[in-house]
């Protein structure tokens, strides 16, 4: 699947281990380990704020995950920047609505793509806040710290994925 | 801007940037992995547990880092974690990976965001319902794999790197 108009890509070995090193450095000097659902927590209860901010006070969850900007929230923005610098230095940003693999099966109908995207989002961060982690919080730093839950989330995130992928794509083989 | 934001902005954006590097961000090879097809993001995140965890646990012993473990409650990492992958199946990026998405130009990516954004504030208005049933079924506590079979957290490391090197080594053999 890889093409050779690829520009700019690094081997994924050696691109995961240097995330290793930032991983361990982030644990070293902030004492942070990655993750980014709770993000979207506390971006919802912002936006929220906006309509009802008395009800967002008392909700149990938004008082746990509070609405303020922390070390996590910059964290996420940095990832947007971060991609944006790698793409665009090695030219290899390109503006897509709907990607390859998806146009190949479903074709070229640009809102039922947003309307899967959208549907999918909704699915994946409620059940990535049911499990308290997505694959940043569970899968990465869940296992670098052989916690149980990370190994255990790590697994169940793949099997429904699988799932899903085998009804939207169906079986077979390798093209 | 406090310090800690400041660290979570410099981690994010070298994080992201080898993520686009390792083309772990896109859509087909998020997708191409759940069919089996390409095993990139597979391949990226082994390697970073496998340095990840020999780094965090040297830190550990050495005094200089503490764990910070999530609970394992098995009613909600297992059915929340197959919710999860529900999702990511119908998306193709998880919550980190969608703003590296954007970052790169796949606008789609946005729906994805503000989905999440939604899953989240519906999330926070099941969380009592949730916390009265599925966050009590099967409550293990913060527990680590090396506590659960009762040996030196090494013990765990060595074997996990050996595994991932021999499944990196099939994997290139089979040229996934």
């Amino acid at each position: 699947m890889g093409t050779s108009k690829d520009l700019g890509a690094w081997n994924p070995y050696l691109a995961g281990a240097l995330s290793g090193l930032v991983s361990i450095g982030s644990v070293w000097f902030a004492g942070k380990y990655f993750g980014a659902s709770t993000t979207f927590v506390r971006g919802a209860g912002f936006l929220e704020k906006f309509i009802d901010p008395a009800k967002v006070a008392k909700m149990e969850y938004f008082i746990k995950e509070k609405p303020i900007i922390d070390w996590q929230w910059m964290f996420v923005i940095g990832i947007l920047i971060g991609s944006f610098i790698a793409a665009s230095s090695s030219g290899s940003f390109r503006l897509q609505a709907i990607p390859d693999m998806w146009r190949e099966r479903f074709g070229d109908n640009a809102a039922k793509r947003g309307i899967v995207a959208f549907v999918g989002g909704v699915i994946a961060m409620f059940g990535a806040r049911l499990a308290d982690g997505c694959p940043s919080g569970h899968g990465l730093s869940g296992s670098i710290q052989l916690a149980v839950s990370g190994f255990v989330a790590l697994a169940c995130f793949f099997i429904g994925g699988i799932i899903v992928t085998r009804l939207l794509y169906g079986g077979g083989g390798r093209k | 801007m406090t310090t800690d934001m400041l660290y979570g902005l410099v981690t994010g954006i070298l994080f992201g940037f080898l993520l686009q590097k390792g083309r772990v961000i896109r859509y087909d090879k998020q997708i191409g992995a759940l069919r089996l097809l390409d095993m990139t993001i597979v391949k990226f995140m082994l390697s970073a547990i496998v340095v990840g965890m020999i780094g965090t646990y040297a830190l550990v012993d050495l005094g200089l880092a503490k764990l910070s473990i999530k609970p394992m409650i098995i009613g909600a990492v297992v059915l929340g974690g197959l919710i999860f992958g529900v999702g990511w199946g119908l998306l193709g990026y998880c919550p980190g990976t969608s703003l590296g998405a954007v970052g790169e130009g796949r606008l789609d990516g946005l729906w994805g965001i503000a989905g999440m954004l939604a899953g989240a504030a519906i999330y926070a208005e099941a969380y009592p319902l949730m916390n009265a049933t599925v966050l009590k079924w099967g409550d293990f506590g913060k527990i680590t794999l090396p506590q659960v079979l009762g040996i030196n957290h090494w013990l765990v490391i060595l074997p996990i790197a050996i595994g991932s090197i021999l499944l990196f080594r099939w994997l290139e053999k089979k040229g996934l």
